[in-house]
């Protein structure tokens, strides 16, 4: 299937800023699944609110545009409701880890089979330019005229630590890379997590001295560094991109249905109706 | 007694009912006096093949129940009052993406952490007004086991037909109260199943476009049919949409397929309303004391009448107009500040008949305290 066939066309133009870098995401997304040769409606998409949100809108799988910083939650539902289908999430910086990070951490506590795809753009672009969690200190914000005090999440050191059994980052610079990342983000198995800087050239770029998208990407190449290359021990001060762990660990859906295997088999319960046990 | 003879608690009965109606899928987070509901479908679901998890708050236990039901599971949710404020975000969303769940709210005293093991009704107006914007909501109780049983599988059925979530509230007596139970025989309750789109594969589908009975022909993920689901008012596709019109249908469209149907969703029960001088309106275990009252009529005078609420939202106004017309005081029980009192004085025509007996101490209303009020009301001393 061509990549322009997984898209709502009727949907489009779509709603993001010239220059945003979300709609890179979408691209590489698009061909990670066309790579897998995943079939539409084995596809559930399911987002919180913001820019990185809307990606739902224009992807022809299941949809759910849900609250902000739920989407990990109802994607819970989704994917214990259906085990079968695949569950992507993309996530802004705020939802997934602000109002959404209650949720981001226990999600990986679970290993849930979810892939989860942090666009980080440093900012909340669609309520007009406020100071996110990974925006970072010194960072100019509307509600950081006086620029940013809040140190920033880690998000690679966070997913780990909560659990996450695939985590990686890389830019919207790294186009092949991301692709090949969420192409193994997705074929995982349990709860895996990307982190994608993504240039916000209207919100963040316009308040930091980074004017427009070509200069913001070109940002990326140069504060970025691939995780274990030379030049990252050169230069512990670069952002590292690359695979952080990809490791094996029991999923969480298949350990209900070991669950609901043993307690079947233990003759625990009633059928619906039934007299107490 | 027989095993299909129970003796249990609220709680349970609550639990098996939801059972009974086919629930197949649950997340909740703990919290007094709703856990017992948790503890028995953690034990009971499993083995039968359903869905249970605890969540990581109460916030995300709606939003998995909304998940889970648009793959096509009947789901619920339990909580109490402190944890039913925090669902309020995502019982907005299932209104407006019109998905069927049902929530159970165990009534503690509140505001806030207020009296977490004791009795009150003080959720009635949270469980109608708590979400923010114009809406609509479905909000059902009981004052028996037997009840309450059947009560949660009528929720069930009801966030079914209506595509609505469903409040399921009693108070924390109810729910501890052990009291007999007796199970009902399957086919013996009507069970409403979800009604899916008979639409083959490829062709358009609808997920918001009703049919002329009103009903919604729902799709579940993964089944074919591809739609989108937010909580953006939307078009009949499910896509975001400020069109005027659109937004305008939607609005009405989820106020009215509720408000317009007060009559078929409504459920109550009578005694002795004919002729009666002074009607009680009660709802939940309330109702328990005033028939003692009425059943030990030697305690009073003048003919008594009871009229009990099962379903309190949407409110039957028309009803409790009727049925008061011609009493000479009305007399609502509850235990909270006059929740449905209010409501009362708004349906009838004469509001300065309608009196409040309530308590608000976390103590049950005993019939000695309606003896006492209705001697008032009467004007017949203390």
């Amino acid at each position: 299937m061509a990549v322009q066939d997984y898209i709502r066309k009727r949907f489009f133009p779509h709603i993001w800023c010239a220059g945003c870098g979300h709609g890179t995401v979408l691209n590489a997304l698009l061909r990670s699944v066309e790579a897998l040769g995943l079939s539409k409606d084995e596809l559930v998409m399911v987002s919180g609110i913001g820019c990185s949100a809307r990606i739902s809108g224009y992807v022809d799988f299941h949809t759910l545009h849900t609250l902000h910083g739920r989407a990990l939650a109802f994607a819970t539902g989704v994917k214990m409701g259906r085990p079968d289908l695949k569950i992507i999430c993309p996530l802004g910086d705020g939802d997934a880890l602000a109002i959404g990070g209650n949720h981001f951490i226990h999600a990986a506590r679970r290993n849930i089979d979810v892939t989860t795809i942090v666009l980080n753009n440093q900012i909340y672009g669609m309520t007009g330019g406020q100071f996110s969690p990974l925006s970072g200190c010194d960072v100019n914000a509307t509600t950081a005229p006086y620029a940013n005090i809040d140190p920033a999440f880690d998000t690679v050191n966070l997913a780990t630590a909560s659990g996450a059994t695939f985590v990686a980052r890389t830019t919207t610079f790294h186009v092949h890379e991301l692709e090949k990342y969420l192409t193994r983000a997705i074929a995982h198995r349990g709860f895996s997590v990307v982190e994608v800087l993504s240039q916000c050239p209207t919100h963040f770029g316009r308040r930091n001295n980074q004017s427009d998208a070509v200069e913001m990407l070109d940002h990326f190449r140069q504060q970025t560094v691939a995780r274990g290359a030379k030049r990252s021990r050169e230069r512990p001060d670069l952002m590292q991109r690359g695979i952080f762990v990809e490791e094996e660990r029991p999923e969480y859906c298949e350990q209900y249905d070991a669950l609901v295997a043993k307690a079947s088999a233990a003759g625990n319960g009633t059928n619906n109706g039934g007299a107490a046990s | 007694m027989g095993e299909r003879t129970l003796f249990v608690q609220g709680n349970e009965a609550c639990a098996r009912g939801a059972l009974y109606a086919g629930l197949e899928f649950f997340a909740g987070y703990p919290i007094t006096p709703s856990s017992e509901i948790a503890e028995l479908l953690a034990e009971e679901m499993p083995p039968a093949g359903g869905k249970f998890i605890q969540m990581e708050d109460e916030i995300s236990s709606l939003a998995a129940v909304i998940g889970a039901s648009l793959t096509g599971l009947k789901s619920m949710t339990a909580t109490s009052g402190p944890g039913y404020s925090l669902m309020q975000e995502a019982l907005g969303y299932a209104i407006m993406a019109e998905v069927p769940c049902v929530i159970v709210d165990v009534m503690r005293g509140g505001p806030s952490t207020g009296l977490p093991t004791q009795g009150s009704q003080s959720d009635v107006n949270q469980i109608r007004w708590g979400t923010h914007g114009d809406h609509a909501i479905i909000g059902i109780t009981a004052s028996s086991h037997q009840s309450l049983f059947e009560n949660t599988v009528y929720a069930f059925n009801v966030a079914e037909t209506y595509r609505t979530p469903v409040v399921v509230l009693f108070d924390e007596l109810l729910a501890h109260m052990r009291e007999r139970l007796e199970l009902p025989e399957p086919g013996d309750l009507p069970r409403v199943e979800r009604l899916r789109t008979q639409l083959p594969q490829g062709v358009d589908y609808h997920p918001y476009l009703a049919r002329e009975d009103g009903r919604l022909p729902m799709a579940d993920f993964g089944s074919g049919h591809r739609f989108n689901v937010t909580g953006l008012y939307h078009d009949m596709w499910g896509f975001p949409s400020t069109d005027p019109q659109t937004v305008h249908d939607l609005a009405h469209h989820l106020n009215d397929k509720i408000e317009h149907r007060t009559p078929e969703i409504t459920r109550n029960k009578s005694f002795n309303l004919e002729g009666a001088e002074t009607i009680i309106i009660s709802y939940g275990l309330p109702v328990r004391s005033a028939m003692q009252v009425m059943k030990d009529s030697r305690w009073y005078g003048s003919t008594l009448g009871i009229l009990e609420l099962e379903t309190i939202w949407p409110f039957p106004r028309k009803l409790v107009k009727e049925a008061c017309a011609d009493a000479r005081a009305v007399v609502v029980v509850e235990m909270n500040m006059g929740q449905i009192h209010q409501q009362v004085r708004d349906a009838v025509d004469d509001p300065a008949r309608v009196f409040l007996c309530n308590r608000v101490d976390g103590q049950f209303i005993t019939p000695r305290d309606i003896r006492s009020f209705l001697r008032i009301v009467e004007g017949q001393g203390v």
